[in-house]
């Protein structure tokens, strides 16, 4: 049963799909794509499962940056101990060797759970656009709350809202717009 | 054949998804109810108060503290140390059980995470007065300097600098990433105004789209992933400020998994004490469950039991060694002048913990209550017998001297207390206090749970 509450023109260039649960969203969403429309995006209000592997989403480089950051913050400190304490100003504590490797540990450590935490959260933010923004408008409100949206490309005028309500027949939407 | 009883629901009743967002967001968006006004009159009044003896430490210098020249550390760094401790809880919910799929932590993450920035921020406010000159606190970092001179890396004092601040870092980042999609909730919540803007600008324009949440999911779970051996180190160095040193009574090789352990156990003590109230004053009754408690009062057992050993292994080892030294320090905290501080602290710390065994007490709200404060009483008692009976008779007799703290000192203990909770207090009219978003994506199987444990039961 189609139920297209709200069908008003707009000039946006997708259609937007919301349905109340995320099990009717999967399903149109495997139809959508037998039926080759371009998903633009898919809106949700918490992480749904099985969703990245049907959009093929690609797995996240993030940790990968996160730990090459990570490799270069313990270089860089255990670097700089050593350099600080070999060639800078040579002093001796407790009559240690200058290059007191095991003493050095526990500050490596740190730098390098720093480098990788800072960076792997820039790198999210980066990534995904996040910025801050006042003026910021959501495709709906209540994608935060209980609603799950796709957003369908036009693709030129081929698609429009009869022939999506076509395609999905049978599929519980809340709304088509 | 064996079956495993299900366990209760984490969400009592049949929500939706509307229902969970509302019912968490319900207490920021109303009027804050008088309980709050009296709590917060009452944590800001004696705030006040900590913050005039932290003016009048600064302002007449650490002389207005009860430290002499044998007790060079007391209250200050007991509570730095205590502190610190409280905050462990919060990476350990939030990092450790998310690494070992505990979904329980999902409502009890996000306060306990807010709980250790609050607690990090009041520790560190003690190193910083304990100098007698704040101001010159930037010659602990190491920066290009005219009198050429870097900070000494092999000292212990300066790994905690690293250790404490990388901590706070990596928690504030871990908090907020969790919090982006909660404050998104919240910014399409309100309809209009300065609050709407405030939320748009903090919530960094998320939408919920799929990508952004697969990077989300992977950013939590591997700031999760070094933020585990993160909060293992960090009361790991704290303990090495004492067991680097060659005083008896400190220097010992235990203090490390001995320190973490009882950081974890005061941590969720102090989850404890603040979640019994908050659930209750935020009508949270339905996510933060007596299942919930209890969980949290298994972990009190067995850290409270490690803290417990650690105590019968330092007497052990004490008399074990044959050091005399030792032997002596261990025995002066036994039946010496601070006994009656060690006794405080075995009988809440042992004693407490131990009687989580029993399931009518772990399920009792007003028991565990009351646990919970003991527990921190027990443990602030540690570190005061582990730092003052270690100073005050070291080895030379004609310098052996007691302690006794001033006003000044008990006004900054009571003044950090009442920092962390009117902070806690603030951030429940600020943020979600439950992570909205982790718990809708847990709704399902816990509807599903609740509806089977129904059928069983009929």
């Amino acid at each position: 049963m189609p139920a297209a509450n709200t069908t008003t023109m707009n000039d946006k260039k997708y259609i937007t799909l919301c349905f109340n649960d995320e099990g009717p969203m999967l399903q149109a969403i495997r139809k959508l794509l037998e039926s080759k429309e371009i998903i633009l995006d898919v809106q949700t209000p918490f992480p749904v499962h099985g969703l990245d592997k049907l959009l093929s989403i690609k797995r996240s480089r993030i940790p990968v940056g996160g730990f090459f950051l990570g490799i270069l913050g313990a270089v860089s400190a255990f670097g700089f101990m050593t350099w600080v304490f070999t060639v800078s100003y040579p002093l001796i504590i407790g009559g240690k060797p200058f290059f007191a490797a095991p003493s050095f540990i526990p500050i490596t450590f740190e730098v390098t759970v720093l480098f990788a935490g800072v960076s792997m959260g820039a790198a999210m933010l980066i990534r995904s656009k996040l910025k801050p923004d006042i003026d910021f408008e959501p495709v709906d409100e209540r994608i935060t709350d209980n609603m799950f949206v796709v957003l369908v490309d036009k693709n030129g005028g081929n698609t429009d809202i009869e022939k999506l309500s076509e395609v999905l027949a049978g599929i519980k939407i809340m709304e088509i717009r | 054949m064996f079956q495993s009883p299900l366990r209760n629901p984490l969400i009592k009743g049949q929500k939706t998804y509307r229902d969970v967002t509302t019912q968490i967001l319900d207490p920021l968006l109303s009027k804050p109810g008088k309980f709050w006004y009296m709590g917060i009159t009452l944590s800001g009044g004696a705030m006040l108060f900590g913050l005039f003896m932290i003016f009048w430490t600064i302002w007449q210098g650490i002389g207005t503290w009860g430290e002499n020249r044998t007790v060079g550390w007391a209250v200050e760094i007991t509570t730095f140390v205590w502190w610190i401790g409280i905050g462990h809880a919060g990476t350990f919910i939030s990092a450790i059980l998310l690494l070992f799929r505990q979904r329980w932590r999902n409502s009890i993450n996000r306060s306990a995470e807010a709980m250790t920035l609050i607690a990090v921020m009041c520790a560190a406010l003690f190193p910083l007065i304990h100098l007698g000159r704040p101001l010159l606190t930037f010659f602990i970092f190491p920066y290009p300097n005219t009198r050429q001179l870097w900070v000494n890396f092999n000292s212990p004092l300066v790994w905690d600098v690293f250790a404490i601040s990388t901590y706070f870092t990596v928690s504030l980042i871990f908090w907020y990433v969790g919090l982006i999609p909660d404050i998104a909730t919240l910014r399409d919540k309100l309809t209009k105004g300065i609050k709407k803007s405030i939320y748009s600008f903090l919530s960094f324009s998320w939408t919920g789209s799929a990508r952004d949440w697969h990077r989300h999911e992977i950013t939590s779970i591997m700031l999760a992933a070094i933020a585990t051996p993160l909060v293992l180190s960090v009361h790991s160095i704290v303990s090495m400020d004492f067991a680097t040193s060659i005083l008896p009574g400190w220097h010992t090789t235990i203090f490390p998994p001995y320190f973490v352990a009882g950081a974890i156990f005061s941590g969720f003590a102090m989850v404890l004490t603040l979640l019994i109230v908050a659930r209750k004053a935020m009508n949270l009754e339905d996510f933060i469950t007596v299942d919930h408690v209890e969980n949290m009062n298994k972990i009190l057992i067995a850290t409270g039991s490690i803290v417990g050993l650690a105590y019968m292994t330092e007497l052990f080892m004490a008399w074990y060694s044959g050091v005399q030294y030792e032997h002596f320090a261990l025995m002066n905290r036994v039946k010496g002048p601070y006994a009656w501080a060690y006794w405080i602290m075995m009988i809440c710390n042992i004693g407490s913990a131990q009687l989580l065994w029993i399931k009518k007490i772990r399920t009792s709200l007003l028991a565990t209550f009351i646990l919970s404060i003991t527990v921190n009483i027990g443990m602030w008692f540690e570190r005061f017998v582990i730092i003052v009976t270690s100073l005050h008779r070291d080895f030379l007799p004609s310098s052996w001297t007691m302690y006794k703290p001033t006003i000044v000192e008990y006004g900054l203990v009571i003044g950090t207390i009442s920092i962390f909770f009117t902070m806690f207090l603030l951030f429940i009219r600020i943020f979600p206090v439950i992570s909205i978003s982790e718990e809708k994506s847990i709704l399902k199987i816990e509807r599903a749970c609740a509806g089977r444990k129904h059928d069983n039961h009929e």
